[in-house]
């Protein structure tokens, strides 16, 4: 459904803590309903930002190791990572201009 | 020019559903605004829905609330996934704004929001929010796999939430600040023959724990004011919910009870050709059928509304389709 690339516990290292580019990963489930409604916003927000940030999914059913990792406790949970590190935490579905303004900092 | 519609539905409960199925099938053609990410309301953060009507087998809350939708639009009602952000009412036309920057215009609105989740009021609660504090058990129910938790609350919603969330933890206690419960008998013997569950009755929480996650909770018990503290990873709060009336303030009338003030058995507010529907109303039942039910009454009530205007008022705006 959506256009966003998945990253899995293998490829997590590569596709999110090597990469040189700002990466977003939205952690979900296919039973989390807020998770599948703020699904399009994303799609919407990396659409708009592409030379921005990229946004990828991380399935939490599938990749317990990294949904462990990061102390997921509530989703969606969305991670800004930069050279490796979190930089910034969203949690819930929020609206379009909701998640702008959280993320403001890296769509300027 | 706005092309003015007959109708604005707000909300995408079973209450705005319902009404738009009628004045769908009364060739309205409404436009429905769903939110953007609450679209299909609280029924869409349940699990089985065991009471409602024609379901002998139940039906899950998502997909409930899918088939209402369904329903609306197979009669012709237009479904918008965005959130209003400011509304005025007051005019023979009203106009409605959405975030992301279209205007709308209608000539009755009918607004059944329903109700935000109450929040405990704690100093810590939104720190940890998402990071142990929740209002949503089928959302994050899940990663709380053998841990200890609790649910905060005494209603319907706190006993269903308790006895999922025994899926995942080992251990659930429900606090709650009396002894006797809002929640309907059946849910609480539920709740109190399943061995995972321990009531804490006349219990507050004062406090609640934890550096980066939750890591216990501080009691009162209401009784005797002597404090408890319980370690747990996970706090779940379904202590009600408050109507969702931030749109209309100074523009509706309220009840003292903070739902929107309408006439006797009807959806009339004190505004001309404004209705209201569903939990925004109700302090009271505020079940899915309730609702349902209202959002019928609003668009039998707006009907009378549209069907009462000069014909000259009425032709300005979309005209009854007739199908080809």
């Amino acid at each position: 459904m959506s256009n966003a690339k998945e990253v899995t516990d293998a490829t997590f290292v590569d596709d999110v803590l090597n990469s040189s580019d700002t990466i977003m990963v939205d952690f979900w489930a296919e039973w989390c309903g807020p998770c599948k409604a703020v699904s399009p916003i994303l799609d919407a927000i990396a659409a708009e930002h592409s030379d921005k940030i990229k946004i990828v999914k991380l399935n939490v059913d599938d990749n317990p190791e990294m949904a462990m990792k990061y102390q997921i406790t509530s989703i969606p949970a969305m991670k800004v990572f930069r050279g490796g590190e979190v930089v910034k935490t969203v949690i819930g579905a929020k609206p379009k201009p909701a998640l702008e303004a959280d993320l403001a900092e890296f769509l300027a | 020019m706005l092309h003015v519609r007959q109708m604005i539905i707000i909300g995408s409960g079973p209450a705005g559903y319902t009404a738009a199925i009628y004045a769908a099938r009364a060739n309205m053609k409404p436009l429905l605004i769903a939110s953007s990410v609450e679209a299909g309301g609280e029924l869409m953060k349940t699990t089985e829905v065991e009471n409602y009507p024609g379901f002998p087998e139940g039906i899950q809350g998502p997909d409930l609330m899918l088939k209402m939708q369904e329903q609306a639009e197979r009669f012709g009602t237009e479904v918008i996934l965005d959130d209003v952000v400011s509304l005025d009412l007051t005019g023979a036309v009203k106009t409605v704004t959405l975030g992301n920057g279209d205007v709308h215009e209608a000539l009755t609105v009918i607004f059944a929001t329903g109700s935000a989740y109450r929040k405990l009021g704690l100093e810590d609660e939104e720190r940890l929010s998402g990071q142990g504090v929740s209002w949503c058990a089928t959302c994050d129910g899940f990663f709380f796999r053998k841990k200890t938790i609790a649910v905060v609350g005494g209603g319907d919603s706190a006993m269903e939430e308790a006895t999922f969330l025994t899926k995942f933890a080992d251990k659930v206690y429900l606090i709650h600040r009396s002894d006797s419960f809002r929640a309907s008998k059946v849910m609480v013997d539920r709740a109190e023959a399943n061995p995972k569950i321990e009531f804490l009755f006349n219990k507050r929480v004062e406090h609640i724990y934890g550096d980066g996650l939750v890591s216990g909770v501080g009691l009162i018990d209401t009784v005797d004011g002597s404090e408890t503290t319980i370690n747990l990873s996970g706090l779940f709060i379904a202590i009600g919910a408050d109507p969702r009336t931030h749109l209309v303030h100074g523009q509706l009338e309220l009840t003292s009870a903070g739902t929107i003030a309408v006439s006797g058995r009807t959806s009339v507010t004190n505004l001309p050709g404004v209705f209201a529907a569903g939990d925004v109303i109700d302090p009271h039942y505020r079940q899915a059928v309730t609702a349902a039910a209202s959002g019928t009454v609003a668009a039998l009530d707006a009907e009378d509304y549209l069907a009462a205007l000069p014909a000259d008022v009425l032709a300005s705006a979309s005209p009854v389709a007739v199908s080809a």
